[in-house]
């Protein structure tokens, strides 16, 4: 057995055991949905950082700036400066209204039933979307990482999938909170010890670190070249570099704060003002995580080298490649065990989401009306759906197989929940005058925009070279019909101009009583969800 | 504590919700919150959406070399990291304020609630 599956293995167990507590201490919907409401401010810091920090952040913006340069570190930048808007907008009043989901504030003044079967697909498809890029991520890493330990993409999207289903069913969002904890803890502390050693390599010296990080030599089309990797410019440039740049911005900027595994986590503190300050507590774990970044990405590029990282494993594999290159053999374990526990626990956040949205919004709250025909029902609900939504996410993530661009998936995810979510819940909150018709008109153009932009964008459009082969080749061989990446600077506007313009179609003079309700709950939390005993 | 039962939310009209919303006390509260999220929140957005605009339209800027190798870019991306933090702990003083204030309204609307 390798170390890192020993390691990984070893993760596994403590999450097994934090299962099994949870299980038994977990009674109720409230235990089950929202960990009792009893999360304090640094523990749920620590969880949003876990929930939030995919492998794609670990894995791939160390992997695109030790590729591309300071282009990459962009990611990191937006990934940060979104909480801004999740602490300033969301999180207080979304603590206050809400009980379980979005759903809950975005139907909160509107009529229930469109509101929130809109905010379930909403939810329901963001969560999916994450959670095969998150897979496929799992499968092809374990292809890559534990090929020695004869582990094969199958077997590793199918194990990632049955534990993240036995953290969801059996331990519920208190499972969820304490895996995401424990790995938050784990990657924090992996990407320091290999920043402090990234450093020392150069004395502790930062000036030649960046001296070095100036002069990256490789190959680009068999040519031989010497680039400048703190330049800007080596990913976006033009024609079309800017836009993209500014629409990738706007989709960092609200995505997150529209991001229905994200917003849940705020359901599990007793008040605002644990919300809040667990906010504060996640920038500060996800800021310096993410200054972090640029030192491990031109780190990279400088001991390991674009080359051997391109035929090494490409993107991916930066991180653990850099780790080798520093500490030998076991550091490349114990990061690559790091690694999949970053993905079992985003997995296991996103999973929730889904089922608590699909329990919640549509099972108790449309079908059956707000009422629990037995007691108990919700959580069953949740529990099966969970299962659903498992089976189908590992069923398309073997169907996609390795290699996959999976990228898109997560775009997909951040670009609906900027451009649908975050207009409906932020003028829900702050526009008197937001009714039904305007919920339903902005979520579902802000879906729909973004779904069609992407298709009919450069991701799944393009003319490739007949060499290029399987998953590396456009899905439709043509000339992309919409010309940038990165469709937030269209799709985020149009978005808001849609939930505008359908809240013009009428007045709901219901909807529009029910605001002053809505603003005096959303601050002074009156009547909000209260801790529950277990 | 705010376990009170005449808490439950659900039972006062639309007209109650509408006094306590206009009540100066209320009024006060958002007004002095809107006075710091606003522009507080407008300056982040300035800022770090510049970033991507002096990329892509001023990348000679950018580019220039401030300390060593380090550039103008890799400065303004490292600010914004300061800049949230800063808006965080700026919020975090004065959110305690907001707090208080509506602790205020709290117990008079959970007064007015239970002399009826």
């Amino acid at each position: 057995m390798s170390i890192s599956l020993g390691i990984f293995l070893a993760f596994v167990g403590s999450t097994l055991a934090i299962t099994w507590w949870a299980a038994r201490r977990s009674h109720g919907s409230s235990a089950y949905f929202a960990a009792g409401r009893r999360i304090t401010s640094w523990q749920n810091g620590f969880a949003v950082a876990g929930d939030f920090m995919s492998a794609a952040s670990f894995l791939g913006v160390i992997g695109l700036i030790a590729l591309q340069g300071f282009d990459g570190f962009l990611y990191s930048v937006g990934a940060f400066a979104a909480f801004v808007t999740v602490l300033l907008i969301v999180a207080e009043p979304l603590r206050n209204i809400g009980k379980y989901t979005m759903g809950d504030v975005l139907a909160y003044r509107m009529r229930p039933r469109p509101v929130r079967a809109l905010a379930a697909i909403s939810s329901l498809m963001t969560a999916t979307f994450y959670m095969i890029a998150q897979m496929v991520g799992a499968g092809a890493l374990a292809t890559l990482l534990l090929a020695d330990s004869g582990i094969r993409y199958h077997q590793a999207v199918i194990g990632v999938g049955i534990l993240m289903m036995i953290y969801v069913i059996f331990g519920g969002m208190l499972a969820t909170t304490w895996v995401q904890i424990v790995k938050a803890m784990l990657l924090s502390a992996c990407a320091l010890v290999l920043t402090v050693l990234v450093l020392r390599h150069f004395q502790f010296h930062l000036g030649d670190f960046f001296v070095a990080a100036s002069q990256v030599a490789y190959h680009r089309n068999a040519a031989a070249v010497t680039s400048d990797f703190m330049q800007p410019g080596l990913r976006y440039h033009a024609p079309h570099g800017s836009l993209d740049l500014i629409s990738l911005s706007l989709i960092f900027a609200f995505g997150t704060a529209g991001l229905p595994h994200i917003l849940v986590k705020f359901y599990t503190v007793p008040d605002a003002k644990t919300a809040r300050r667990s906010v504060v507590w996640a920038m500060i774990l996800i800021g310096l995580f993410y200054v972090m970044t640029s030192i491990l990405g031109l780190g990279a590029a400088i001991l390991v080298g674009p080359d051997h990282i391109v035929t090494h494993g490409g993107t991916n594999l930066a991180a653990p490649l850099l780790a080798q290159a520093l500490g030998g053999e076991i550091f490349l374990a114990v990061v690559s065990a790091v690694a999949f526990a970053t993905i079992l626990a985003v997995v296991a956040g996103l999973m929730i989401s889904a089922a608590t949205s699909f329990a919640h919004d549509f099972w108790l709250n449309i079908v059956h009306k707000g009422e629990e025909k037995r007691p108990g029902e919700s959580v069953l609900v949740a529990r099966i759906a969970a299962l659903g939504v498992g089976a189908v996410s590992i069923a398309i993530a073997l169907a996609l197989g390795p290699g996959s661009n999976v990228g898109i998936l997560a775009l997909l995810g951040m670009a609906v929940a900027a451009s649908a979510n975050f207009p409906a819940i932020v003028l829900s909150i702050f526009w008197r005058r937001f009714n039904t018709a305007g919920a339903v008109s902005g979520l579902s153009v802000g879906m729909l925009a973004t779904l069609i932009l992407i298709v009919i964008g450069p991701n799944t459009m393009g003319i490739d070279s007949p060499g290029t082969i399987g998953a590396a080749r456009h899905l439709i061989q043509a000339n992309p019909w919409f010309p940038y990446e990165n469709v937030g600077v269209i799709t985020v506007p149009l978005g808001f101009l849609a939930a505008i313009m359908g809240t013009f179609l009428g007045r709901e003079p219901a909807a529009e009583d029910r605001f002053d309700e809505l603003i005096v709950r959303a601050t002074t939390g009156f009547g909000a969800e209260k801790t529950s005993a277990h | 504590m705010k376990n009170s039962p005449e808490a439950t939310p659900g039972h006062s009209s639309a007209l109650e919700w509408h006094t306590i919303a206009q009540s100066e006390a209320f009024r006060d509260l958002i007004a002095l919150k809107k006075a710091f999220v606003v522009p507080a929140y407008i300056f982040f957005l300035l800022h770090y959406l510049a970033l991507a605009v002096l990329l892509g339209y001023a990348p000679r800027l950018a580019a220039m070399q401030v300390i060593g190798t380090v550039n103008v870019a890799y400065l303004f991306a490292l600010s914004q990291f300061v800049v949230g933090w800063v808006i965080a702990g700026l919020y975090l003083l004065v959110a305690s304020k907001f707090d208080k204030l509506a602790e205020d309204i709290l117990t008079q609307i959970q007064r007015q609630r239970g002399d009826r």
